[in-house]
């Protein structure tokens, strides 16, 4: 597997790099990196290199590079199937991410795992889950460790809207509950499910598990209440929900042409989190256009050779068919 | 005057019961109401209260005693006044001596055995299930243990079956090596879609990157008038699904090796215990760290005419059917798979090169089922070896009932293997 971009410099942590010291360009070019990635993979998925399911993460960048702004190294992450941009928010290689897509030998999964089912245990981003809901279950498992160890980790698990109808979600919050498990549950509120908005919050209500409701187009919103929550519940505090309302750009996925959708359904009021982030760095003074322009080039850049490398890198040899069923 | 305390029973079923541990000593004063003695079943304990106040003259039945008949009197209480003088305090237990370990073991002690040696050597394995604390588990496989490791470690889960199966695969993500109690199989359909999509398929979804550490355990199959849903026999259904390794012993030894062997492993396993199995007693395993690989099956008995293939309560049958094929000079070979996935298809092969004979025993569903897969893969890979067609014996493909001639109707019986032997014998039955 070739280096990753944001593989870390000497004397620098995997974090460090890949987002600075919570830097706001750092933050600006990590949300950025997300959108043309998954805008790359969407070119890909039309040109057939990419099969089968592809779910993006358009609009909804500044949920998990918030929450990994408010997250500590060793703090776990574990989401659904919609989940490109939480493996690059973790430091994973953009190149092997879309080889997996690709079903490529170079993939992470060396080919076997596709799209949704990706892992990477050593960046402590434990996948990637194709069943809606499971995450909450698993998630609560990898609390229930960090608890066990007594290690002062937090998991933190992102589902979406139509997962927090699972009973298994329910159940989680059962469990977490009544151990005080160390751990955040990341509603990722896209409106696959119309009219709960800010009602998701309120679901751990009956298990006392507090709940808040916020804009997740905001990246300084979603760290500041990702670092309250994981705060708390390193310092024993228990379980968190927040629910990130969010405007997804696609259907659920890029099979699906989002009939469901009407036109003129009215969009979040919420603008971009890119152009956002985009308008502070400018108000603020901290960027020009000629710097954001070479931040995009740099960030087309990554993204071009991530492609050229998915659509170059061999496939898997016929013997991987057999390996790594059992350890 | 001294009335006499009788032996207790359970349920209108219970025939015989054993006396567990006294509470009180002969000479000891008690009042009505005071619990006396535990007694305990196959299937649960219950405290004896003595009926009316006064001195325990006498103890007549020792403790530890087994099989002790209902309504038997296990002591006698003489009406007296409590005495001025303190009772002698009640002697200590004696302790078990570990270098003169029991002869023979029960099958649920050699579970609790395995499980407690396990968790004393390493301390990632933590045991999580419904009432396995400190109500000492539904069938008693964990009793003692939350007493010996605590809560931490023997962790009492809420009805959550499939939160819990989910849990315990994302703590074996982190590292941990949890022994995930199912109170029964049956429930473990909640838990399917963690063991299966979950537990079996992330080391290969991930590209070899995260291994699942993590073992499923717990009774299947049948147990007696429980109706449908509580006596249904999965060994198939898990032995269907690659990523998994199944396990499911019939002795004693066995059964603490194989578990033993469980939790080490890397990779999930499905342990498929027994319900009727918990309470037999069969010669205890020798040495200090009794281990049994696992994929490896065992001549249960050596014989040249006709194998038997059999798994889990279903090798009893085979050995009963042994004897009594033996009194008609037939000598059967019987073969405990002991692991269902991956099936040791070498022993199997090896016995019917001998034999050229083969019964195939599987107390669950005939379709689709482990002697359904014995015989197919017999046909595929001995088919010259064979003098006579693979004969299955299976429980019958129906819903098990409740009433209780219908039950044993549903269920193989050894006259059934021993009619199935023959036939492959081309003998008159």
């Amino acid at each position: 597997m070739a280096a990753s971009p944001f593989e870390p410099q000497d004397g620098e942590s995997r974090l460090g790099a890949f987002l600075g010291d919570g830097d706001d360009i750092a933050v600006y070019r990590a949300m950025l990196l997300i959108r043309r990635f998954e805008e790359k993979a969407g070119q890909l998925f039309g040109m057939g290199l990419i099969g089968g399911f592809c779910h993006l993460y358009i609009g909804q960048e500044a949920i998990v590079v918030g929450m990994r702004l408010a997250s500590r190294e060793n703090d776990q992450f574990i989401a659904s199937y919609r989940h490109h941009g939480h493996l690059l928010a973790c430091g994973a290689d953009p190149r092997a991410v879309l080889a997996e897509m690709t079903g490529r030998r170079g993939g992470l999964s060396g080919g076997k795992g596709g799209s949704m089912h990706m892992f990477a245990p050593e960046l402590d981003y434990f996948g990637g889950h194709g069943i809606v809901g499971a995450q909450a279950s698993l998630g609560t498992g990898l609390a229930f460790a960090n608890s066990y160890r007594g290690d002062g980790r937090v998991c933190v698990c992102f589902f979406g809207d139509g997962a927090a109808d699972q009973g298994q979600v329910a159940e989680s919050l059962s469990l977490a509950a009544r151990w005080r498990l160390p751990i955040v549950y990341v509603i990722e509120n896209n409106r696959s499910v119309p009219g709960q908005d800010g009602e998701l919050a309120r679901r751990g209500a009956a298990f006392d598990i507090p709940g808040e409701a916020l804009d997740g187009m905001d990246v300084e919103v979603v760290r500041a209440a990702g670092t309250a929550a994981i705060a708390r519940a390193r310092a024993g505090g228990g379980p968190a929900i927040l629910e990130m309302r969010v405007e997804r750009y696609r259907g659920h996925s890029l099979a699906d042409p989002a009939k469901y959708r009407r036109k003129d359904e009215p969009r979040a009021a919420a603008p971009d989190p890119i152009e956002r982030q985009r308008e502070r760095l400018l108000g603020a003074g901290r960027a020009d256009e000629a710097f954001l322009k070479r931040i995009d080039a740099e960030v087309r850049a990554i993204v071009a050779e991530a492609a050229d490398y998915a659509a170059q890198s061999p496939e898997p040899v016929a013997a991987e068919l057999f390996s790594q069923v059992l350890t | 005057m001294a009335t006499r305390l009788l032996m207790p029973a359970l349920s209108p079923e219970m025939k015989f019961g054993k006396l567990t541990r006294w509470l009180k000593r002969e000479g000891e004063h008690v009042q009505a109401g005071d619990i006396v003695a535990e007694i305990e079943t196959e299937k649960a304990t219950m405290e004896v209260e003595a009926a009316e106040s006064g001195v325990i003259e006498r103890i007549l039945v020792p403790e530890g005693a087994e099989k002790v008949a209902v309504n038997t009197p296990i002591a006698l209480i003489a009406a007296m006044e409590r005495p001025a003088a303190p009772a002698a305090p009640p002697e200590p237990a004696p302790a078990e001596d570990e270098d003169f370990p029991p002869l023979r073991l029960s099958v649920r002690d050699a579970l609790r055995e395995a499980l407690a040696e396990e968790m004393r050597r390493d301390p990632l394995v933590f045991v999580l299930g419904e009432e396995v604390g400190e109500s000492q588990g539904a069938a008693r496989v964990t009793q003692g243990l939350a007493q010996e490791f605590g809560a931490k470690r023997v962790v009492e889960a809420p009805i959550t079956e499939h939160a819990f199966a989910g849990l315990g695969v994302g703590a074996a993500f982190a590292g941990l090596k949890p022994v995930i109690e199912f109170m029964s199989f049956n429930f473990a359909l909640q838990a399917m879609d963690h063991i299966v999509n979950s537990a079996a398929k992330t080391l290969y979804m991930s590209g070899g990157a995260l291994n699942v550490p993590i073992v499923f355990r717990g009774p299947n199959g049948a147990r007696a008038r429980v109706g449908a849903q509580h006596a249904q026999d999965f060994s198939a259904l898990f032995a269907h699904i690659p990523g998994l390794k199944v396990v499911a012993p019939y002795s004693a030894a066995d059964a603490k090796g194989l578990l033993k062997t469980a939790i080490r492993d890397p990779d999930p396993v499905i342990f498929l215990e027994h319900e009727m199995l918990y309470g037999q007693d069969f010669p205890a395993p020798r040495g200090k760290d009794h281990l049994v690989p696992i994929g490896a099956a065992n001549i249960a008995r050596a014989g040249r005419d006709v194998t038997i293939v059999a798994f889990s309560h279903g090798v009893g049958l085979a050995l009963k059917a042994a004897d009594r094929l033996a009194e008609e000079e037939i000598e059967a070979e019987v073969i405990d798979l002991r692991t269902l996935r991956p099936l040791d298809m070498a022993t199997v092969l090896g016995s019917v090169a001998k034999t050229g004979r083969c019964v195939a025993v599987d107390e669950g569903w005939p379709q689709g089922g482990v002697a359904s897969e014995i015989s197919a893969r017999l046909m595929e890979e001995a088919f010259d070896d064979l003098d006579a067609p693979v004969a299955r014996v299976t429980g019958q493909d129906v819903p098990m009932p409740y009433a209780a001639n219908l039950e044993k109707l549903a269920l193989p019986t050894e006259a059934d293997i021993v009619v199935a032997a023959k036939k492959t014998l081309y003998l008159k039955t």
